[in-house]
């Protein structure tokens, strides 16, 4: 049986107040259990040009912000202008008729006008056109006028009884005209009888840092990071939790580093730009063996680049992040509730690795929200902080302690400052066993190579640990598409879709980078008919990172670099073009110009 | 000093301090004083060498912490400030003292200097002042005075140096105090004075350097230097700090400039440290009530 799965549209300028309508409306599609995407296409203004929020619900998991818009909702002319023209027949679109003016309309859309002069004469503000709309598109989807009433007066209460009635009052108006004057569509919005959480990709970050027992979280603000800095601050002193804003990215990541060596867990978020800044002393922290863990998460670059915009532009930045071979832990979360999951994950193999971790995210993943089952979101995680001393007090007697001992694992037990008897120095300049520079005076090639394969053994030991990637979908597909990070949803979805159309694809997902689980991958392709890889990058980074890993050579790309993230049917196309010889590279235009 | 290891307290001696390295510093070097300094303030101060951590950044006298048997860090060049601040947030109940450079500390790290100094961090500072890039053999320097000829500047700087003592004052360190290796006995009282103080203290150190600065050495700032205190000066007039901050010529003041105790330092202010102890040694985890109010947020 086909499900509901519903679009809707909000448009408009910066200031105009999209956010609050999308919010109620994901709220009351959680509240009776259906599933929703948000993904929302603005712009680096804070009032003015135009910004465009995409809710989508269905009763199943919805992968993607999907290829339609059910309900349009266009706050001015300018979002009608850029949108009308791409609704299909069947679809709906609710507009002030007092400044909108819908122009040539496709065949089958049901315009919805409302005057908010007549329905509101009284009224003074522009945001009785949103609270307006908002009701009736609940009277086209059979909601009960109550739940809005609720919302409302909820959200209205701290401004007094007489903002509440009249908000409510104006609801009220647009609800009863769309009763009377607009066609409902034919399904009404179900209850499932359960409750869902509905957070973004950042806040699901912040979270599994708290989860992880982050004490320490610094950050400077850059979109589309600073997400996570607001969730830390928000919640620092309910949590415990250090939360500092500091004067550039060099300084976050160094003193963040400066509060891991005295054994808290420290993390800290920034996007491409920042994390540039970072990469020296990522590189110390590999140095002086000090557990840190930094989310990079990524926008459309070089440079300042696209700043609300997404990419997957980055990988090669975090691969090759400072000066110099040294341990380091990467992983691309796939999904919102794996960016919840994987913090203390990454945590643990930080400090048993005593080595940074890295978690690239980008703006599709940290700013796009999700709705999520609460049951999974369990902060009572497994922690292993690995071989450290004097967390709890006093260590046991030291007996010629040698913080860089070489051992077989490549690790050292470490002792945090204030233990007594393990005074020792951390260096990043390379050093001894023992902490003692060996760069100054004299070398020491032996030393230098000694200590230099003990870090790096470090690593052999992580792979073991990480589960290798596996294939989602039939086994015997005409065509395996390969992602890494935040496509997982979009090309499951594409799937479908391929599916539906007779073509059979699979998935191979990639969320840890660094270490690469080379061998496994290789065993799964090898055994695909048709490889495509698919990112959101101009260069197929994550393509050459597995060539250069593998010797694989894929038979396909889908690439895509204009800061919109991939709708299904651009995947679709690009298998369809790509499997009938047209292309290797296929390359889609965006539609909607946002 | 509030410190959650329960362990014996020993007597410490000068000897106790001596670190796995022996100092590369040249023959002559004002940095020794330096070293000298801080272990007579740590040994008079009755700390133990668990209970201090030492942070540098890179340069001749970063190489300090290697040299000291307490617990070191030798960071990258100019960051010392920005890992000293992470460190003494995380774990309040060590003493933590940064070494290093006017290079380090006043060029390249000059951003997270400033900024500590606004914070209050509560930190010892101290800033082994030679004028002159000496490890990547002899460069100019952000202290370097107008006209030097160095590597870099080979016909004489057209730059005006940094004045790290009113810049101090001026971004909000609560002590701010200058010396000179050649003036030991001051030394030792102005890093002890600073170890003491609650707040971000700035012990400035003219620690001249025999192979690359020929124009001001020891025997330049043993003419020129005098007592703040044989001059009257009263380290709570902020006017006559600033004011003796910029003299510069036959009579250059050394000891402590400014001093207010009223502020209190970060760690203080900062609702989190509260009640717990260090942040280093709370347990992990969050409350399972506290859990469920996170996810109540969402739904």
């Amino acid at each position: 049986m086909r499900r509901i799965d519903l679009a809707i549209g909000i448009g408009g300028a910066a200031g105009q107040g999209i956010a609050t309508p999308g919010d109620i409306l994901a709220r009351i599609f959680v509240r009776r259990g259906l599933h929703v995407n948000a993904y929302n296409a603005y712009q680096s203004i804070i009032r003015g040009g135009h910004i465009f929020l995409t809710l989508r619900t269905s009763e199943q998991s919805v992968l993607s912000h999907g290829d339609k818009i059910d309900v349009l909702m266009p706050l001015n002319q300018d979002t009608m202008n850029r949108h009308l023209k791409l609704m299909r027949a069947g679809s709906a679109v609710l507009f002030n008729s007092d400044t909108i003016k819908p122009g040539d309309v496709p065949a089958g859309v049901q315009l919805c006008p409302f005057s908010v002069k007549a329905l509101a004469p009284t009224i003074k503000g522009d945001l009785v056109q949103n609270t307006i709309a908002l009701a009736a598109v609940l009277r086209l989807i059979k909601v009960d006028f109550q739940i809005l009433e609720e919302i409302l007066t909820l959200q209205f209460r701290r401004k007094g009884p007489a903002a509440v009635a009249e908000n409510v009052g104006v609801a009220r108006a647009g609800y009863d005209y769309a009763e009377t004057h607009f066609t409902p569509f034919a399904f009404s919005l179900p209850d499932t009888g359960k409750r869902l959480a509905f957070f973004e990709g950042n806040q699901a970050l912040a979270m599994g840092g708290a989860a992880a027992g982050v004490r320490f979280y610094c950050a400077y603000p850059m979109s589309p990071s600073s997400g996570v800095l607001h969730w830390m601050a928000r919640h620092a002193r309910q949590l415990g939790i250090m939360v500092r804003q500091v004067e550039d990215e060099i300084g976050v990541i160094n003193m963040a580093i400066g509060a891991a060596h005295t054994g808290v867990r420290a993390m800290c978020a920034t996007s491409g730009g920042g994390f540039a800044l970072m990469s020296e002393a990522l590189g110390s922290a590999a140095m002086m063996e000090i557990p840190v863990v930094c989310i990079n998460v990524q926008r459309a670059g070089p440079a300042t680049g696209v700043p609300t915009k997404t990419e997957q532009g980055d990988l090669w930045q975090v691969l090759g992040a400072g000066q110099g071979d040294y341990p380091r832990i990467i992983v691309a979360p796939t999904n919102i509730v794996d960016c919840f999951k994987l913090v203390p994950t990454l945590f643990n193999l930080a400090d048993k690795f005593q080595c940074p971790g890295i978690i690239l995210s980008d703006l599709l993943l940290s700013e796009g929200r999700s709705s999520i089952d609460p049951a999974e979101l369990d902060f009572n995680v497994p922690i292993d902080r690995g071989q450290v001393i004097g967390l709890n007090g006093d260590g046991p007697p030291a007996n010629g302690f040698k913080r860089y001992l070489i051992t077989e694992s490549g690790i050292s037990p470490r002792a945090v400052p204030g233990t007594p008897g393990y005074a020792h120095v951390v260096a990043t300049d390379e050093h001894d066993e023992d902490g003692v520079l060996i760069s100054d005076e004299f070398t020491d090639p032996h030393k230098r190579q000694a200590i230099h394969e003990k870090r790096m053994r470090k690593m052999d030991g992580v792979l073991p640990l990480l589960p290798p990637p596996v294939i989602h979908g039939p086994a015997n597909a005409q065509v395996t598409l390969v992602g890494w990070g935040s496509t997982e949803g979009v090309i499951r979805e594409a799937m479908q879709q391929l599916a539906d159309a007779g073509i059979a694809a699979n998935n191979l997902q990639i969320r840890w980078l660094v270490p690469l689980h080379a061998d496994a991958i290789l065993s799964i392709l090898s055994k695909s008919a048709k490889v495509i890889i698919v990112e959101n990058n101009y260069s197929g980074q994550f393509a050459r990172y597995l060539r250069a890993e593998t010797g694989f050579a894929a038979d396909g790309h889908i690439r895509k670099y204009d800061g919109e993230p991939f709708m299904p049917h651009h995947l679709v196309d690009g298998v369809g073009a790509i499997l009938a010889g047209s292309t290797k590279l296929y390359v889609p235009v965006h539609e909607i110009h946002v | 000093m509030a410190t959650i290891v329960q362990a014996e307290r020993v007597k410490v001696t000068v000897k106790d301090l001596k670190g796995k390295a022996d100092p590369d510093w040249c023959p002559g070097c004002g940095d020794f004083g330096v070293l000298a300094a801080l272990k007579q303030a740590i040994v008079e101060l009755g700390l133990q060498p668990h209970e201090v951590l030492t942070i540098s950044g890179i340069g001749c006298s970063s190489n300090l912490p290697g040299y000291l048997n307490t617990y070191g860090m030798h960071t990258l060049h100019g960051r010392a400030v920005a890992v000293a601040t992470g460190a003494q947030l995380a774990n309040h109940a060590l003493k933590v003292v940064v070494t290093g450079g006017d290079g380090d500390g006043y060029g390249i790290g000059g951003n997270h200097f400033v900024h500590a100094m606004r914070r209050n961090v509560d930190l010892t500072y101290i800033v082994m002042n030679n004028q002159v890039y000496g490890l990547t053999t002899g460069q100019l320097s952000p202290t370097s005075i107008k006209g030097m000829n160095t590597k870099s500047t080979p016909f004489g700087s057209v730059e005006n140096p940094i004045n790290p003592i009113p810049l101090a004052i001026a971004a909000g360190a609560t002590y701010v105090a200058r010396g000179f290796t050649g003036q030991q006995k001051q030394l030792v009282e102005l890093i002890k004075g600073g170890m003491q103080h609650k707040g971000f203290a700035l012990v400035d150190t003219f620690s001249p350097c025999v192979t690359y600065n020929h124009d001001n050495t020891h025997d330049f700032f043993k003419q020129r230097t005098r007592k703040l205190e044989e001059m009257g000066h009263d380290p709570t007039d902020l006017h006559g700090a600033l004011e003796k901050g910029w003299l510069w010529g036959e009579v250059i003041p050394i000891g402590l400039f400014w001093r207010r105790e009223d502020l209190p330092a970060l760690d203080q202010l900062e609702p989190v440290l509260g009640e717990g102890g260090p942040l280093a040694h709370r347990p992990l985890g969050v409350a399972s009530d506290i859990a469920a109010a996170l996810v109540r947020e969402l739904m």
